[in-house]
């Protein structure tokens, strides 16, 4: 017997992170996988699927919903939150940091559910470095824009160069401690009250 | 079999406070006593809140920090796993972990009640409108009319073939789905065959109201009087109609931390008890409405959570009001004392429902889940009430009913579950659906 046989639901409301870890599973060699955006209908779902293993996300409101429904039903067998093996704290910590929480199957022998976990939580952990990085080129390229109209501005009412604008700019940044991109932010909202 | 009828075998055991012992001495070798806490944003984490807020913790020389959750379930988990050194939980969570249920039971628990109230039941507009045409309301003063009227549309739906009614709560083990349960079965519905339970998370209940998932809930505040001012609710039920004395929500923590920090244990339900004194004096409850209302607690409109704290209902979508005296009780009455015979009261709850056996071991575990040692030991004895080293009754005294009037003696647990004409039949649970 290999893990391959293992029916895998992935529940996650941000369909490109669910898409990320079901192509993890498929890459591990998992065929099946189900994923779900919505938890609406999903206790038919697991009805019919059966599964052994549900990953869900821990900022999902929803997981109260599933405790209830595992209350409920026998059909599902007797899911366990999350984790396989309790002594195993770093694992433990490093799935709640992660984001990850999963539901399996009482009596499912853990070798085959640890691998499981810690691709969920090194996808999980990936999806949020590349949110991180996402917001930060996002708001680079804020900024630079902020200046751009910042030195429009000082060129227009001072008559200054760009080159001098930006001096400007930059140095009054440097006298008040702040990012040059404040200092930008405040030429624009000044220029928006003082003009017209 | 009666498992539970002997007074003597518990008294001045397990139900007992503990021993007159004082607080242990203010030693420092706990290390650094910051407290990460958790919590449901909810105005009944109004004390521990406060405590932090308001410098009742300061003063005790500790530091709680604040986590926002979004599910019992994330609560339950983080705190088991040492992400949490305490939190905000339902007062059946500690009471279902001792006894084993639950997805992840883990030992909790509760050495303080952060109050009571708050809770309501709150049904749509449709099914009121019904209940009107039955023509047997008892309008915002008789709540157990209402549970009659209530029942008599349940009858007629099902004598016409419709589908049964659904019916949120908020976690199977919460003091929501006993209280709508009790409700409902004062009423003569049997809540696992005539209509439909299910679990919806608070801020999504007047929107699921609205859209027709649902047909009515029990959650506490705000969430009730939100879906009454959008108009797509009417509250038909308060806590304070079902059981006035029932606990509401209470501190957990593990069992281990509180052995391994007496100290911090001690400082900080001493910053408990000052918090939810100050948070029930009224002049304090503006500021109270303020801190609470901001995005990092709760993040709703402060004028609402003014007059829930207020008690001030609006209770349909023509604007009546409904005054609750003492909706929110955060110290009074002692309030904040953790009552084994309240876990106990749980317990039959849970037994009557089905979720688990009448056993005397299920007795043990439950009684263990609340610590009034601890309560006791940081807060002397002059804060217990006269009965606390007994097994006391609940219901029995005026102000205190249950609406159906049954009295709970916590030696007598499977006559009480007897003398209800409604409850779970020997644990056979119906499969649900979602919403």
């Amino acid at each position: 017997m290999t893990h391959f046989d293992l029916t895998i639901l992935v529940i996650d409301e941000n369909a490109i992170r669910a898409s990320i870890i079901e192509e993890g599973l498929r890459e591990a060699g998992h065929g099946k996988v189900t994923v779900i955006h919505e938890v609406h209908g999903v206790a038919r779902i697991i009805e019919t699927l059966q599964p052994d293993v549900i990953v869900i996300d821990i900022e999902n409101p929803n997981r109260d919903m599933m405790e209830h429904l595992f209350q409920l039903t026998r059909t599902v067998g007797r899911p366990i939150a999350m984790f396989v093996d309790r002594s195993d704290s770093a694992a433990i910590e490093a799935a709640v940091e992660a984001g990850v929480s999963a539901y399996i199957v009482d009596g499912l022998r853990k070798e085959r559910v640890k691998p499981i976990l810690d691709m969920a939580v090194s996808r999980f952990k990936a999806f949020s470095r590349l949110q991180r990085e996402l917001a930060d080129a996002k708001s680079a390229l804020e900024e630079r824009k902020l200046v751009e109209r910042a030195k429009g501005i000082l060129m227009k009412m001072r008559g200054f160069s760009e080159e001098e604008a930006f001096t400007l700019l930059r140095q009054t940044a440097m006298n008040e401690k702040k990012k040059i991109a404040e200092i930008a932010q405040s030429v624009v909202t000044a220029a928006g009250l003082l003009i017209r | 079999m009666n498992v539970l009828t002997k007074k003597s075998e518990f008294r001045g055991g397990k139900l007992s406070t503990g021993s007159a012992l004082p607080a242990p001495g203010r030693i420092c070798n706990e290390g650094q006593r910051t407290i990460r806490a958790g919590f449901i944003p909810l105005v009944d984490a109004a004390v521990l809140i406060a405590a932090a807020e308001f410098g009742f913790a300061q003063r005790e020389g500790i530091t709680l920090e604040l986590v926002k959750d979004v599910s019992w379930a994330n609560v339950r988990d983080r705190l088991a796993f040492r992400q949490f050194d305490i939190a905000h939980m339902l007062s059946p969570m500690p009471v279902a972990a001792r006894l084993g249920l639950g997805s992840n039971p883990s030992p909790t628990i509760a050495p303080f009640s952060l109050g009571r109230g708050g809770n309501a039941i709150t049904l749509s507009t449709r099914i009121y409108g019904l209940m009107e045409e039955e023509g047997r309301l008892g309008g915002a003063a008789d709540p157990l009319r209402n549970a009659r009227a209530l029942a008599a549309v349940v009858r007629s739906a099902a004598a016409a073939g419709k589908p049964p009614l659904t019916l949120g709560v908020t976690y199977p083990f919460s003091s929501h789905n006993y209280e709508l349960r009790y409700w409902l079965a004062a009423g003569g519905i049997d809540p696992d065959r005539d209509v439909k339970l299910v679990v919806v998370p608070p801020p999504m209940t007047s929107d699921a109201l609205s859209a027709g998932a649902i047909d009515g809930f029990c959650v506490g505040a705000p969430w009730n009087m939100i879906a009454s001012e959008r108009g797509v609710g009417r509250i038909v039920a308060t806590k304070q109609d079902i059981w006035p004395s029932a606990p509401e929500k209470v501190i957990g923590m593990r069992p281990e931390w509180a052995e391994a920090k007496p100290d911090t244990v001690s400082r900080l339900i001493v910053a408990l008890d000052r918090a939810a004194r100050w948070s029930d004096v009224p002049e304090n409850r503006a500021r109270l409405a303020e801190v609470l209302a901001e995005d990092r607690h709760l993040g709703a409109p402060v004028d609402i959570i003014r007059r829930v704290l207020a008690g001030e209902f609006t209770i349909d979508p023509e604007g009546n009001r409904r005054v609750v005296e003492n909706y929110f009780v955060f110290h009074a009455g002692f309030a904040n004392f953790p009552r084994p015979s309240q876990a106990l009261w749980i317990y039959s709850q849970m037994v009557r429902w089905g979720q688990t056996t009448l056993s005397r071991e299920g007795f043990e575990a439950s009684v263990s889940a609340y610590r009034p040692d601890l309560y006791r030991g940081a807060l002397g004895k002059d804060a217990l009430p006269a009965d606390a080293d007994s097994s006391s009754l609940e219901g029995a005294t005026d102000g205190d009913r249950f609406i159906d009037g049954h009295v709970f003696d916590p030696d007598r647990i499977e006559d009480y579950i007897k003398s209800f004409t409604v409850f779970g039949k020997d644990g056979v649970q119906t499969p649900v659906d979602d919403v």
